[in-house]
């Protein structure tokens, strides 16, 4: 029996169960006619009844898909040939993938088809078995749950109450996986950049000046000693998201001005969704408009006036990267502008004052905090921001505060780190997890401060 | 049009309704009182006020007001002034066009796209809704106060002096906190919150917010205040500090308020104005208006048969 059969067997078996569950209840009550002599409403008890079955049921495939395969597994492997089984891990672990192989007909290891056909067709057989067992348990399970259910449904019983608290702990359930998961994702990085550390010093990485990973292959290689000093990354991200930001604050702060104060209903239903569509192209596009339309704009304009301007430089880079974080500064200023209470514009208007006074002395004030989580998370935006970079400023990491000259940020020498051949664990590699680190941090702090100061400005209108 | 004129223009206005209010003055209020109604009945279809719409000196006239909300009417045809150092008192039962009403009278009403505006405005004897009036000055002239305290998220000396500041009338700090403090002293919060000038505005209680927001509109030095159920949203203590507040100001200022409590505008009114379903039923001396109304929509509402 195949396992989506079985799905939607069980799934049949709840639609049924909680019918049944339903008409129950029904009957208990003494008629449609009387149902308000139940606790709850009858679809309760039906629903009641439905999760005393698949809960079980979800759990005992749940555990199977974990577990099955790797108890039929080290049965066959403890029956191999004593020689094999003698194999270090790695190529034993080969050989069991020949097993699974030969079992599913895709590919037969001609040097092992003696050996292994056995285990093969005893692979086969085993798997065959469990999923019969888990069949079998399956209905045993589900008719124990509902046997279990149906013995207490009762026009007293208080179905609502328990249906509610699995709904609430499916829903904690999802949250959590969520958290997991960010913690997860810190912990790999944390532990990868710990062992970095153990290779380069924690000073030298965030305070050294000279950024060139190249380490040697072989050793006879000449160059060998790469430097890991983080400055040079730091400060070209933080150049490159300095001019975005020039470009997007000012720019998202006017138009979300215009459309919460200004602008009609109908134009701002319009531009609104327009401004918005910027946030959606990929950031690949913006990528090669920034190296293929502005940089040769860029350039031209500066020889014009006799500047050096690189072909791949922090200008070019951090205009575009502006442009497309504007819609982050637009929409989130116009919803906290938007949401600054119509009365204290009418209090403003009632004393003589103008729009632009209004806006200026009222409306901003008044949405300052909102206005300035939202720059936060655009920052945090344009940091995290690698295409256009890799794409429009280049890879050579130079100290300067130059935007004319080409530059790197931390998310394109983690791309360039990590592209390429190199052993997984070599200084190179690791490199990117501690930059990494220091990114994840850094956002990190953003968005608390944002939250924080979200949570401030909600305080104040609530 | 002319402050001369909109005098000259009334008595031919409400000549008629002068007759019915003489009338009733002769007869037993409370035996007789048929016989006007009838009269009124026939009035109202015609849309004439009952009462006397004129005042002796009047800072605001309106005539021939008629608002529209894109296709509905909220107001039809109104006529009524507002005397110098008068309160009158705008009652009605909820949305018969109270407030549109009074945000006519400084052009808050421009804040609202779909609003349609007709009819003659006039401060003074000139006229509001002229294209060269500015309507800065015009709101710094006649000032709002609205339902809901509405301070801003500022200090509270921030907030009086937000209206100076932005028409230029204190050129020095000093000058500055003359008005403020002279604002609150009027509004007589100065005691109360001396010690808290830095504290924001948002932080004080619901009543002090309003007294705040009347400090606010008087430190501009308005002709004309406006109020908008001023009290709505305070207690009977926060209320009546309100009510005296008032009638101090009411030695400097004309003072239109909106209101849902009968007796308050028995207790601050000299005049008072019915409203209902968008014209202005009656209007005349507060006391004639509560004990012997001239309309029988305006006895019913007072009496408290609907509202
Ligand atoms: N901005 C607006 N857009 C459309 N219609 C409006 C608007 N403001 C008011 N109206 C309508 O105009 C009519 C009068 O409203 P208004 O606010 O003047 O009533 P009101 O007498 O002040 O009532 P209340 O005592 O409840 O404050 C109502 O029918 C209302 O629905
Ligand atoms: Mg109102």
């Amino acid at each position: 029996m195949q396992i989506s059969t079985l799905i939607l067997l069980l799934a049949a078996v709840l639609i049924a169960v909680f019918w049944l569950g339903r008409d129950k209840a029904i009957r208990c009550a003494g008629g449609i006619g009387s149902v308000r002599k139940l606790h709850s409403l009858p679809g309760y008890y039906g629903y009641y009844t439905a999760i005393w079955c698949g809960i079980p049921g979800l759990i005992l495939i749940g555990l199977w898909f974990m577990a099955g395969d790797v108890l039929i597994l080290q049965q066959i492997t403890s029956q191999l040939p004593e020689h094999l089984r003698q194999l270090p891990g790695p190529e034993l672990s080969l050989v069991v993938n020949d097993i699974k192989n030969m079992a599913a007909g895709q590919f037969i290891n001609p040097a092992r088809i003696g050996e292994l056909s056995d285990a093969a067709e005893q692979y086969t057989n085993l798997q065959d078995a469990s999923r019969w067992i888990l069949a079998w348990s399956m209905l045993a399970v589900v008719c124990l749950g509902f046997g279990w259910a149906w013995s207490r449904l009762s026009p007293g019983f208080r179905a609502r109450n328990r249906v509610e608290r699995v709904m609430k702990t499916g829903l904690i359930l999802a949250s959590t996986l969520a958290v997991f998961t960010s913690v997860g994702i810190l912990f790999s990085v944390v532990i990868e950049a710990f062992r970095f550390f153990q290779k380069v010093p924690v000073a030298d990485f965030l305070f050294g000046l000279n950024w060139s990973p190249q380490t040697a292959i072989r050793p006879d290689q000449v160059g060998s000693s790469g430097s890991f000093g983080a400055i040079p990354l730091l400060f070209g991200t933080l150049l490159i998201s300095g001019i975005a930001m020039l470009v997007a604050v000012p720019l998202g702060l006017m138009i979300a001005i215009y459309l919460s104060e200004y602008a009609s209903r109908k134009v701002r239903s319009w531009v609104k969704p327009l401004v918005e569509v910027l946030a959606g192209i990929p950031t690949v596009v913006y990528g090669y408009f920034a190296a293929l339309t502005v940089a040769p704009l860029l350039r031209n304009f500066g020889e014009s006036l006799g500047w050096s301007v690189a072909s791949e430089s922090a200008l070019g880079a951090g205009l575009v990267m502006g442009v497309m974080i504007i819609p982050f500064v637009s929409s989130l200023s116009d919803d906290v502008i938007h949401a600054v209470p119509q009365s204290l514009r009418d209090g403003s208007y009632g004393l003589g004052a103008t729009r632009s006074e209004t806006v200026k002395r009222v409306v901003l004030p008044a949405a300052l905090p909102g206005i300035v989580s939202a720059v936060l998370l655009a920052v945090s935006r344009a940091i995290g921001e690698t295409m256009i970079v890799v794409m429009a400023a280049g890879l050579a990491a130079n100290l300067t505060i130059n935007p004319l000259e080409a530059v790197t940020t931390v998310t394109v020498q983690i791309v360039t780190l990590l592209v390429g051949d190199q052993e997984f664990d070599s200084t190179k590699t690791l490199a990117a997890f501690a930059l990494g680190l220091v990114l994840f941090v850094v956002t990190l702090i953003l968005n608390v401060i944002a939250l924080r100061v979200v949570r401030r400005y909600r305080e104040q209108y609530e | 049009m002319s402050n001369e004129a909109a005098i000259m223009e009334a008595p031919e206005l409400q000549s008629e309704p002068r007759r019915i209010e003489d009338a009733t003055a002769v007869q037993e209020p409370a035996a007789k009182r048929d016989e006007p109604m009838m009269m009124d009945e026939e009035q109202e279809g015609k849309g004439h006020t009952v009462g006397d719409i004129t005042a002796a000196d009047p800072v605001i006239s309106v005539r021939n007001c008629n608002v529209h909300y894109d296709d509905t009417c909220a107001l039809k045809n109104i006529n009524l002034d507002i005397g110098r150092g008068e309160v009158i008192a705008l009652i009605g039962p909820s949305g018969c066009g109270k407030s549109t009403f009074l945000r006519c009278l400084n052009r808050m009403n421009d804040t609202i796209d779909s609003a349609r505006i007709t009819g003659t405005f006039n401060l003074y004897g000139e006229d509001i809704y002229a294209a060269e009036t500015d309507v800065v000055l015009l709101r710094a002239r006649v000032g709002m106060v609205f339902q809901k305290p509405n301070p801003f998220p500022k200090s509270i000396y921030e907030n009086v002096a937000y209206g100076p500041r932005i028409h230029g009338l204190a050129t020095s700090r000093a000058e500055m906190d003359d008005i403020v403090y002279g604002s609150l002293e009027r509004a007589g919060l100065l005691d109360e919150l001396k010690s808290r000038m830095d504290d924001r505005g948002t932080s004080l209680s619901g009543g002090q917010q309003q007294r705040l927001c009347i400090a606010r509109t008087i430190a501009v030095n308005p002709e004309v205040i406006l109020m908008d159920e001023p009290c709505s949203s305070l207690d009977p203590i926060a209320t009546a500090k309100i009510e005296d507040l008032i009638d101090e100001l009411s030695r400097n200022y004309a003072i239109a308020i909106i209101t849902h409590s009968m007796h308050q505008a028995a207790r601050v009114s000299r005049r008072t104005a019915y409203f209902h379903l968008g014209r202005l039923i009656e209007v005349d001396a507060t006391d004639k208006i509560f004990t012997n109304p001239g309309h029988r929509l305006t006895e019913d509402y007072v009496t408290g048969r609907f509202g």
